[in-house]
């Protein structure tokens, strides 16, 4: 038998280099690319690599981090969530609508104290997450589908309760974390953070984060284990859900109005953020650091893109070609673990 | 076999994968009219053999002849044109089209305008099938034929596409034996016609009855060449094995005493039970420290029952006690809290083949070790003491799953059942596809179950796993149970006699 051990030992971990290597290529590759466009930025424009402009870059991507935590999940469990952005538009505007508004906003609202206005808020994009989550499990309706149609009805509540015009006044506390700052740091960039931290916490250490892994890595095998994968499944959409509805509320103090629409490119930066940073669109892979890496990468790249002479109809061309290589990416790492000897 | 009359003469031929030696001079010839059987444990070379005759593996040493001209495929489809099929395990049929669709795919007659003629498909498939002595409508739509129709119908496409030589991967395993009669007797017409089969199978006494020369492999050499009429089971048995490793084939072919438990308490307990078209009326009990052993041919509804036990498959009536208690096995969760594991027949869906060991042992425990963190420590720990106790290797519990060989992938999915042993333990083929060495191992842990009080149930469509594990044996035909034995002497005769 130690024989057989030493014989093993060597081939052994020159396998696992090899493995470790294609297993990490979905880790590295958006880490290059996050450190090529650093690089390059900074080399390109004197303005881009100072502090005021990391502070920009860090405000500018905090409320897609909020929404691409909940995705984060979603997409974990080899799941989609077209609805996030509607939703954080939808429960933007619930807010709002709960909220007392200037004489000159024409929108037949119900004023709560400010406490109740949130609450209901979170209640919505919670309920929504619930309808979402039951259409997806106890129907059966791929969440592509689902989602498209509580995309649409997300967008519905807000055309409702806005009816085209534009509410301004949020909860003192929403507009706090929306606009406000500690000290020099913006709040929406400690509460992006604090979500962050939260997704990954749960992500990694705790029961249920294992299972989404588990349920995303292998879906049956999950099942024969007696794990509860509709529950998982269920719960995830509901995270989702609820993470847009704070990124909306966020975001609507963050913007400064309450509007139809204001949400639309949220929808493409958070699946991008995701996917560029490398979690598995196959589910099972990936993680929050990954999202974090991806969030830099589509954030530096808007941002950057500013500080140096292009036009500006150019810059959403480039960013759809780096999704597309991240795409490319995404599915040949995926392929290169499934080609992987099993001995 | 002497090589003037060989068809296809296969001479040293080797190869190896990643420095792994697959092959080591083997010689191999067949000849016109000849069923050539092909026998070997797992990994004896013989899949790497018929790839490298099939176009597959196009890289090897060693020379192969055709019709006495030296050959070297580059590719399947170059096999293919020089008239070499293969006829797989997992069928290649497609179920929405027609039997005749089926038997001309890729290559229907075409009239003028280039579109399809319907009427001479049909006839000509017609002929074809008839010419075999293939009893099937060639306008019956391929799903709704039982799987042993299937499998001719895919073997006529096979010959109907110009092979001469046709390879059969464990053509038997999946048929009842009046398909097998069938199948042999279009074997048999073949022969006579003077086309040559490669007759490759784990299933022994069908090897012997059909071929005329057997070939044995065993770790990637030809251990012996002879005729199947001069031959049994034992020498084949003991050429593939290579040692008296044969006690456990022995106890298949011998007689079994069954030894019942008849006072100890009914873990499982299940009436009535019937679901849709899979199976019904079944009652089922099962004591603890008892392996009940579930026979039946496939498709008799004995794996769906078994999807029943663990919440997987809704039964339409029918109540299930667990302990004593009636349990509503609503989901695979709800079975798991009411005392029940399941080990799924295929290992894909039993397994997370890049997770590391110790998170593929402790998913079935995660509720029972923590309630919100993880514990990994703890976790390690349980699998290291797993992977020690039931001998896994490599014996790293940080190793992916999917590194592992397949054997000791079954024994993880066993052991992720053990920490907290379930009341009740239902195996879903568990020795499918292993070699003698594995199924042993399986048995003695599976023994070792029982032994603890754990209440076990055991079902298969192989004879052999059933007789080698079970303490009291059901037999399942056509979705009702319809007959037991208990406290008696049991053998593979009497057992397919009643199947």
């Amino acid at each position: 038998m130690t024989t057989e051990e030493t014989g093993t030992a060597p081939t052994a971990r020159a396998v696992g280099m090899l493995g470790w290597l294609r297993n990490q290529l979905r880790n590295i590759a958006p880490f290059l690319t996050l450190l090529f466009l650093v690089v390059f930025f900074a080399l390109a424009s004197s303005s881009f690599a100072t502090l005021d402009n990391l502070s920009n870059i860090l405000t500018q991507i905090s409320v897609t981090a909020i929404m691409a935590v909940g995705l984060t999940f979603v997409i974990l469990c080899a799941e989609i969530d077209l609805s996030v952005a509607s939703v954080a538009n939808a429960t933007g505007i619930i807010v709002a609508f709960f909220t007392l508004q200037d004489a000159s906003v024409n929108i037949a609202n119900l004023p709560l104290p400010g406490a109740a206005a949130i609450g209901l808020a979170l209640l919505s994009c919670f309920v929504i997450g619930w309808v979402t989550a039951f259409g997806i499990t106890w129907i059966g309706i791929p969440s592509f589908i689902m989602t498209l149609a509580m995309l649409e009805i997300g967008a519905g509540i807000s055309a409702m309760l806005v009816r085209g015009q534009i509410a301004y006044a949020v909860p003192s506390l929403v507009n706090t974390l929306g606009s406000g700052s500690l000290g020099r740091v913006p709040w929406i960039i400690i509460v992006a953070a604090a979500t962050l931290a939260i997704g990954h916490v749960v992500l990694t250490y705790t029961r249920f984060g294992r299972y989404v892994y588990m349920v995303g890595g292998n879906r049956e095998a999950a099942e024969y284990s007696g794990v509860n994968v509709r529950a998982i499944i269920a719960a995830v959409m509901v995270i989702s859900a609820v993470c847009s509805g704070i990124a909306g509320m966020l975001g609507v103090a963050h913007f400064g109005s309450a509007q139809q629409d204001e949400f639309d490119n949220y929808l493409l930066d958070s699946i991008s953020a995701v996917v560029v940073g490398g979690t598995s669109l196959f589910g099972g892979q990936g993680g929050i650091p990954n999202t974090i890496v991806g969030l830099f990468v589509l954030g530096v790249l808007n941002n950057g893109l500013d500080h140096i002479n292009i036009d500006s109809f150019l810059k959403i061309l480039i960013r759809g070609l780096i999704l597309l290589a991240a795409l490319i990416i995404n599915v040949y790492a995926q392929r290169l673990r499934a080609a992987r000897p099993l001995a | 076999m002497t090589s003037s009359s060989a068809v296809l003469e296969l001479a040293n031929i080797s190869k190896v994968f990643g420095g792994v030696e697959a092959l080591r001079d083997v010689d191999f010839a067949l000849a016109a009219g000849e069923i050539h059987g092909l026998i070997g444990e797992n990994g004896a070379g013989k899949s790497t053999l018929m790839k490298i005759i099939a176009g597959v593996h196009a890289e090897y040493e060693g020379t192969m002849r055709l019709g006495g001209a030296v050959v070297r495929f580059r590719s399947a489809r170059d096999a293919r044109d020089a008239g070499i099929g293969m006829v797989h395990q997992e069928l290649s049929v497609v179920p929405d089209l027609t039997v005749a669709e089926n038997v001309f795919l890729g290559a229907q007659p075409t009239g003028r305008l280039g579109l399809v003629d319907w009427r001479r498909m049909r006839r000509e498939a017609d002929d074809h099938l008839r010419g075999l002595g293939i009893a099937v409508n060639p306008g019956a739509s391929m799903g709704s034929l039982p799987l042993g129709l299937q499998q001719l119908v895919e073997l006529s496409r096979v010959l109907f596409s110009g092979a001469r030589t046709i390879i059969l991967d464990e053509p038997t395993s999946a048929l009842s034996p009046p398909e097998v009669e069938r199948l042999f007797g279009v074997l048999e017409r073949l022969r006579q016609a003077g086309r040559s089969i490669i007759f490759i199978s784990h299933f022994l006494d069908d090897v012997l009855r059909i071929a005329d020369l057997v070939t044995v492999l065993r770790n990637g050499r030809r251990v012996a060449t002879a005729a199947a009429a001069e031959i049994d089971k034992r020498w084949v048995i003991e050429r593939m094995i290579g040692s008296t490793h044969d006690q456990l084939e022995e106890s298949y072919t011998g007689e079994i005493r069954l030894e019942s438990r008849p006072d100890a308490p009914l873990v499982l307990d299940a009436k009535g039970l019937a679901s849709g078209r899979a199976y019904r009326d079944v009652d089922l009990q099962v004591r603890a420290g008892e392996i009940l052993g579930v026979y039946g041919f496939m498709g008799c509804g004995q794996l769906e029952l078994a999807r029943t036990l663990f919440g997987k498959l809704a039964a339409d009536r029918g109540t299930i006690r667990i302990g004593g208690r009636p349990a509503h096995l609503r989901s695979t969760a709800a079975a798991r809290r009411a005392g029940i594991a399941f080990v799924p027949e295929s290992r894909r869906s039993m397994l997370f083949a890049h997770e590391p060991i110790y998170k593929n042992m402790s998913i079935s425990i995660l509720s029972r070790l923590s309630r919100l963190m993880l514990k990994p420590t703890l976790e390690r720990r349980i699998a290291r003491e797993r992977v020690a106790g039931l001998h896994i290797r490599p014996p790293s519990v940080e190793s992916p799953l999917g590194t592992l060989s397949g054997g000791n992938q079954q024994k993880v999915g066993l052991a992720k059942w053990l920490t907290f042993p379930p009341k009740v333990l239902v195996l879903s083929e568990p020795t499918r596809g292993m070699d003698v060495g594995a199924k042993s191992d399986v048995v003695r842990i599976v023994r070792g179950l029982r032994d603890q009080g754990i209440g076990i149930l055991v079902v298969s469509t192989e004879p052999e796993t059933v007789l080698a594990l079970a303490d009291r044996i059901l037999v399942m035909k056509k979705g009702a149970i319809t007959h037991e034995f208990a406290s008696e002497a049991v053998s593979k005769d009497r057992l397919l006699a009643v199947a």
